[in-house]
């Protein structure tokens, strides 16, 4: 019992799984998944098709983060990168061909890569703190994907495009099925070699791991990359969603969302180990609290509110001297004098934090 | 910008220890203020392109209009700088903001007194921040998800206390709204008056002060702070209590100037604040950088803002690039200056 409680996914799913009791209460019927026109219904499956973009940003966000950076662009990015790729479909005389589709996905894709390797150039060659370098795009981005829509919505019409958004696959929605295939092949590249080893070490200490023999500066630079390109990807799953760019609305404060996600799951942002499996709780639990608020008939104005409340309570349970507090209460109850001080735990202690300058 | 693997062995990119006072530099200026004369030359020459090109447009009523327009974000830069200072952020500004103007307007509505109103709109912004310092210091949150949360809260708080905007009409707060003082051409607001004594307090309290020295050397290095017996754990809550009390004055700023409180008022002005703090000269490691800098990174933002109205045939997305481009320029001299240092 207490290896379960210890257990750094115990406090985000424990959440997950308090805010699917609380749906299920209010509507019985909310776990249902019925099969309508071929495909999977229900809200679960609404839960997985709304999470993709959000999981996506988070993905890159949880690599940016084990590198002790930050990216804030992704959100201008997710703009961007719809912007693009709808401009291009609108202004080909054929929207319904797979191969203007297909293009325009590339182009879209080609951009957002170009933008995460500029933001990389910024923090791993000019050295500057990454929340500044990503605040620089994060502010021109949304700027330029105004400049490619001309400052109006780009809306269009195009079957195949659409199937991204809202298109199912094997009775699963598209969206749904690319974020989680690409998080399982990042999370497999990353942990089953040595790849995300070195990620941690780059986070931890990242002048002692290249005087080890780690190429921190390029694996720096490719997380950068790696966040623009998934951001891109999320920015068409959403444009694909509405089948329109709106360069001022589309992934805002996605940014936001995706690095609650990163903490909810356990992730420091002081970076070192991070936690793609939290990064997955994370976003569900975020998608779900925006499904649980409509559910329970509240305006989903006051979303913000749940969201600051369940951030509050997971970082303050998952805080250093919260767990010192439970552990020093449970050694009490149990009587066990012998036990380790279990605060060292690697992903808990700040130390990482003090190596500054 | 080349997309090409870095060369082996290159220099290292670590942030360099900031060093006070500039050796080898006789006679010359103090390298701290370097980045702040940068901010300034800039200022300069924007007025001078201004001028040159626009008619009417050195004229006082301008720039009153710029000081009266930017007087609330005047007010959350100087708190900003204080938190960044200690090597901290605040991302809640924006949204505290909102909560003061909405909670003003509410208050107002109710039928409250204008004397009572105005502490308890900024109060709340001072508890906020004192929720802030205790989570960030004692719980050991990160700045940065402490005050995402404390953002998230107070834009929750201002839909829970008025989905609509609620219009302020209580005689006595438009009376104190609409005060202004004339001097020939120029023009100042009792929110522009407010501003500058903001600006003046935070001057005084951080150049003249045990505490604003405290801030430095907590930004210059917390362990070193803490090791000199300085009193690390008060002085960076009070950053955070100062943030937040700035935020809630500039919300009641900002209910004096839109006459109105609403729940979807700054949001992205945390952005703002900070793009004008950075552009100012302080760096965002902590440590070194002035409030007048973040007043005059408040100008060039506003400035910005204010030429691309003049030109008029420019949309107002330029504004986004052209602060996106600026940031880039001022962080690239800020970078440029810290490694010449070593």
């Amino acid at each position: 019992m207490r290896d379960v409680l210890r257990h750094h996914l115990f406090w985000p799913v424990a959440a997950l799984v308090a805010l699917l009791v609380a749906n299920t209460v209010a509507r019985p019927s909310f776990l249902a998944v019925t099969v309508r026109d071929g495909h999977l219904f229900g809200a679960p499956i609404d839960i997985l098709r709304t999470t993709a973009p959000l999981l996506l940003v988070a993905l890159g966000m949880t690599l940016v983060i084990a590198t002790r950076g930050i990216d804030l662009s992704v959100g201008a990015v997710v703009a961007v990168s719809g912007a693009v790729a709808l401009s291009h479909i609108a202004s080909s005389p054929n929207p319904d061909s797979p191969v203007t589709v297909l293009t325009a996905i590339a182009l879209a894709l080609v951009l957002c890569l170009l933008l995460g390797v500029w933001n990389g150039f910024l923090v791993s060659v000019l050295g500057i703190q990454p929340i500044i370098a990503t605040l620089i795009l994060m502010t021109a981005g949304r700027g330029v994907a105004m400049l490619i829509t001309g400052g109006m919505i780009t809306t269009v019409n195009s079957a195949p495009f659409k199937v991204l958004g809202s298109g199912f696959w094997l009775g699963l929605p598209v969206a749904a099925v690319i974020a989680f295939g690409v998080f399982a092949v990042v999370a497999f590249v990353v942990r089953r070699t040595a790849l995300g080893m070195l990620l941690e070490a780059t986070g931890i200490n990242p002048a002692a791991s290249r005087l080890s023999g780690v190429r921190s500066r390029t694996l720096t630079w490719t997380v950068y990359t790696a966040s623009g390109l998934f951001a891109g990807l999320a920015g068409l799953l959403i444009s694909a969603d509405t089948m329109a760019a709106d360069a001022n609305n589309a992934g805002l404060f996605i940014e936001l969302d995706a690095i609650l996600a990163v903490v909810i799951g356990g992730t420091a942002l002081s970076g070192g180990k991070f936690n793609l499996s939290g990064t997955l709780v994370g976003a569900l639990v975020i998608a779900t609290l925006e499904r649980t608020v409509t559910v329970l008939g509240i305006s989903p104005l006051v979303t913000p509110l749940f969201m600051a409340l369940v951030v509050i309570a997971v970082t303050l349970l998952q805080s250093p001297r919260m767990r010192e507090r439970l552990t020093a209460a449970r050694r009490r109850q149990v009587m066990a004098p012998a036990e380790p001080p279990s605060t060292a735990r690697p992903d808990s202690t700040p130390d990482s934090t003090e190596v500054k300058a | 910008m080349t997309t090409s693997a870095p060369a082996p062995g290159a220099a290292p990119t670590e942030p360099v220890a900031p060093r006070a006072r500039a050796r080898k530099l006789p006679a010359r200026l103090d390298r701290r203020y370097l980045p702040v004369l940068g901010t300034f030359v800039v200022l300069a020459l924007m007025l001078i392109v201004g001028g040159t090109r626009y008619e009417n447009f050195l004229t006082p009523a301008v720039i009153s209009n710029l000081f009266i327009n930017n007087a609330h974000l005047i007010v959350l830069a100087v708190g900003m700088t204080f938190v960044i200072l200690t090597g901290g952020i605040d991302l809640s500004v924006g949204s505290v903001l909102a909560l003061s103007t909405v909670i003003t307007a509410a208050l107002l509505q109710a039928g409250l007194p204008v004397p009572v109103v105005l502490p308890l709109s900024v109060g709340a912004g001072t508890v906020i921040g004192l929720a802030h310092g205790v989570m960030i210091h004692y719980f050991q949150v990160q700045p940065f998800v402490a005050t995402l949360a404390g953002m998230f809260l107070a834009r929750g708080l201002c839909f829970l206390i008025a989905p609509e905007s609620i219009a302020i009409d209580d005689p006595s707060f438009v009376a104190l709204a609409s005060w202004v003082q004339i001097f020939g051409e120029w023009r100042m607001t009792s929110s522009v008056l407010i501003a500058l004594i903001v600006v003046g307090l935070g001057f005084l309290v951080l150049h003249f002060t045990r505490f604003g020295r405290t801030v430095y050397a907590i930004g210059g290095g917390e362990q070193s702070a803490l090791l000199m017996g300085l009193p690390v754990a008060r002085t960076k809550v009070l950053a955070y209590v100062v943030s937040g009390t700035c935020a809630g004055l500039g919300g009641l700023l900002f209910a004096m100037f839109s006459r109105s409180g609403y729940s979807l008022t700054g949001v992205a002005m945390e952005l703002d604040a900070i793009a004008a703090v950075v552009i100012g000269g302080t760096l965002l490691t902590g440590g070194t950088g002035f409030v007048l800098g973040s007043v005059l990174g408040v100008l060039v933002l506003g400035l910005i803002q204010t030429i691309i109205t003049f030109e008029g045939t420019l949309s107002s997305w330029w504004t986004k690039i052209v602060i996106g481009v600026l940031l880039l320029i001022f962080v690239a001299l800020q970078r440029v200056l810290s490694l010449r240092r070593t």
